[in-house]
């Protein structure tokens, strides 16, 4: 959910695409298609699309030759633009996309996943048990995790005290004061509000999202900016003392200044997840489980906890990065302490509601 | 022209010809331009009367309830603030561009020719790096803040980003090139004769700018307002970038309206309100101009 370095510049393809094609959400069965346990993979091709820098650049050539079956990743830099493009209606042409918990949901609901086959992903015994309690898909049937975190306060430990709650941005010391950021993202926006106020992040209670408005307009002065990108830079620069963010990307500013540290509020904070899912309109769905199991395996799973800071819900692949907790405190949320925390699930109808008052907030 | 009833056919061929060789010429264009304007316009028209598909798109219930959300209080503030913003934008373009372009003309045809490229230069890097690279100027920790302070001329760093005033630094930034360019061709075109006739007959140089060069470069300078106002509206990366967020356009209503809310009927709505509010602005444009044509035609 979180590679959206680029996000301006490719909305606006995204706007466009979307804009241009005609939509038709066809409702499919919930029952999945037979995979055939002898099909000859080199006969298959796959296309995938994913977050850019999400996984490794030989990712294809790897598979390739694990596997025997060509294939091609297309990049997609928000949630946003990918469900653009997979409910646009007809064929995509993805067969497996990467997307957040939440929207893997909304996919399930529109008819649009297949359902996840475990005989053809034996490599699903490397999930902790926690991550088949996803709230979005208990028991993982149409999707499987990639990467979880939360979201959690990251701040200049030799500027500031550790922060104990939301309110520490929401209701800055004078001292802070426009030293501080959140995010900008509706649901991520929302987020500190929310479990302030000892709400549900996935509230959908016109009531309690009018008290979450008042709250947040009234923390707007105290800001420095909305940012879903920048925010460890401002915090390496000085530009900034705390900052809303996702446990991975704090860690990018920690791997420049050791001072920057993550802190989960008391009040608690959100679960997320990425998500791979099959899509039904694929032809080749016995690669694309055999993709998933793939990147199951810990050695190809570890290398996402490695490179992107990001923890992985694969027991194996994170013992074998035990080390990185050193350096990074984050990576060695156990998988309960993930759990205690509330997961996003897709908010249906009320989607305008968080948008609109988020619109509202940010031009107050 | 061999025919027996040669003149008339004669030249009902050669205008056939030049229909369509103007049609070759035209053709392509105009193909280009109505299959990828007009079509896409089209669709969000329909998509203004229908209702919103939970997972994007739309579902075809027709309502007129899109339109009167638009009028909401948020939504019409939206409006207020970009227009306010695109208008300071435009007049601080038009301060500061109609100036440069007047200087460059006075040029040498050589120096012109190196000044026209310094001003287009900026659009040979990308415009995100660009405004990147105000951030990095202007943050509380910048090299701007840091000289001042180091200077002794201000205590304390400044709040010079993610401010409305940010917003406009940046889009005046993005687009003045656009100002520039429209308003030289004009003042190239303006016949030197006519203001050595006003000087001839008494005028000030003060005057002789007043009365003949500025009304006849009036229908450049307006083009070069309209390329400047119509993209600072519709632009939603730098109230994102420069705003910090904290200033919302009706650019980031709409992109927001798509890919957030998945709501693309509202964000149609919001869209075919900026397109009427463009089609009034040429319109403008286009009256003032043929009235100031028409002026000089009567004078002459």
């Amino acid at each position: 959910m979180h590679r959206t370095i680029s996000r301006a510049a490719t909305v606006v393809a995204g706007a466009a695409a979307a804009a241009l094609v005609l939509s038709a959400c066809g409702g499919g069965s919930t029952e999945g298609a037979d995979l055939d346990p002898d099909a000859d993979l080199t006969q298959q091709s796959l296309t995938v699309s994913n977050w850019a820098g999400y996984y490794p650049e030989d990712l294809a050539a790897q598979f390739q030759a694990a596997v025997g079956t060509p294939m091609t990743i297309t990049n997609h830099a928000t949630n946003e633009e990918i469900m653009a493009k997979l409910t646009a209606g007809g064929d995509s042409g993805v067969d497996v996309a990467f997307v957040s918990g939440q929207f893997a949901q909304a996919l399930n609901e529109a008819g649009l996943v297949e359902p996840i086959n475990p005989e053809f992903v034996p490599n699903l015994k490397n999930l902790y048990p926690e991550a088949q309690e996803l709230a979005y898909d208990p028991g993982n049937k149409f999707s499987v995790p990639y990467a979880w975190g939360t979201t959690g306060i990251c701040y200049r430990s030799d500027v500031v005290d550790e922060p104990t709650s939301w309110n520490a941005i929401l209701e800055p010391s004078d001292e802070n004061k426009g030293k501080v950021t959140a995010l900008a993202t509706e649901r991520w926006l929302m987020l500190p509000a929310q479990k302030a106020l000892g709400l549900s992040a996935n509230t959908t209670d016109e009531g309690e999202m009018e008290q979450v408005k008042e709250k947040l307009i009234a923390a707007k002065p105290g800001l420095l900016a909305y940012d879903d990108t920048t925010f460890y830079s401002r915090l390496v620069s000085g530009e900034a003392n705390m900052v809303v963010a996702w446990d991975g990307w704090c860690n990018y500013g920690t791997a420049e200044n050791p001072d920057i540290k993550f802190v989960v509020p008391e009040e608690g904070s959100d679960l997320w997840a990425d998500t791979m899912v099959v899509l039904k309109t694929s032809e080749n769905k016995e690669a694309a489980h055999a993709f998933i199991n793939f990147i199951l395996d810990p050695a190809n799973h570890a290398w996402v906890a490695e490179n992107i800071l990001y923890k992985v819900p694969n027991a194996p692949a994170m013992e074998a990065v035990a080390g990185l907790a050193a350096d990074y405190p984050n990576m060695g949320l156990t998988p309960a302490d993930l759990l205690k925390q509330e997961s996003l699930v897709d908010l249906g109808e009320a989607g305008p509601m968080y948008t609109e008052i988020a619109t509202e907030v940010t031009s107050s | 022209m061999t025919s027996p009833d040669g003149r008339t056919s004669g030249r009902g061929a050669s205008r056939r010809r030049a229909l369509s060789a103007r049609a070759v010429f035209a053709g392509p264009g105009l193909l280009y331009a109505t299959l990828f304007m007009t079509l896409p316009l089209l669709l969000i028209l329909v998509y203004s009367f229908f209702t919103r598909g939970r997972f994007g798109g739309v579902v075809w219930e027709f309502t007129l309830d899109n339109y009167g959300r638009a009028f909401e209080p948020v939504y019409v503030k939206v409006f207020g603030t970009s227009i306010a913003i695109a208008a300071a934008t435009t007049v601080l373009a038009l301060l500061l561009g109609y100036p440069t372009a007047y200087a460059i003309t006075r040029l040498s045809p050589r120096w012109r020719t190196v000044a026209l490229i310094l001003v287009v230069l900026p659009f040979w890097t990308n415009f995100l790096i660009r405004t990147y690279a105000w951030i990095i100027l202007l943050n509380s920790e910048g090299p701007v803040n840091t000289a001042l302070v180091d200077l002794g001329i201000i205590g304390a760093p400044l709040g010079l980003l993610y401010t409305p005033g940010a917003v406009i630094v940046g889009l005046l930034y993005a687009y003045l090139p656009l100002v520039v360019l429209p308003v030289y061709a004009s003042l190239e075109r303006v016949d030197r004769q006519l203001v050595e006739a006003a000087s001839n007959l008494g005028a000030s140089r003060t005057r002789a700018f007043f009365d003949v060069t500025l009304p006849l470069t009036l229908p450049g300078a307006m083009i070069g307002a309209i390329f400047v106002f119509v993209p600072s509206l519709g632009n939603f990366v730098v109230p994102e970038l420069l705003g910090g967020g904290k200033t919302v356009m009706v650019g980031n209503l709409i992109r927001d309206q798509f890919l957030e809310a998945r709501d693309w009927p509202f964000g149609s709505v919001i869209a075919l309100f900026v397109v009427a509010l463009l089609v009034v602005l040429f319109a403008l444009q286009a009256y003032i101009s043929r009235r100031i044509n028409g002026r000089q035609v009567s004078r002459a």
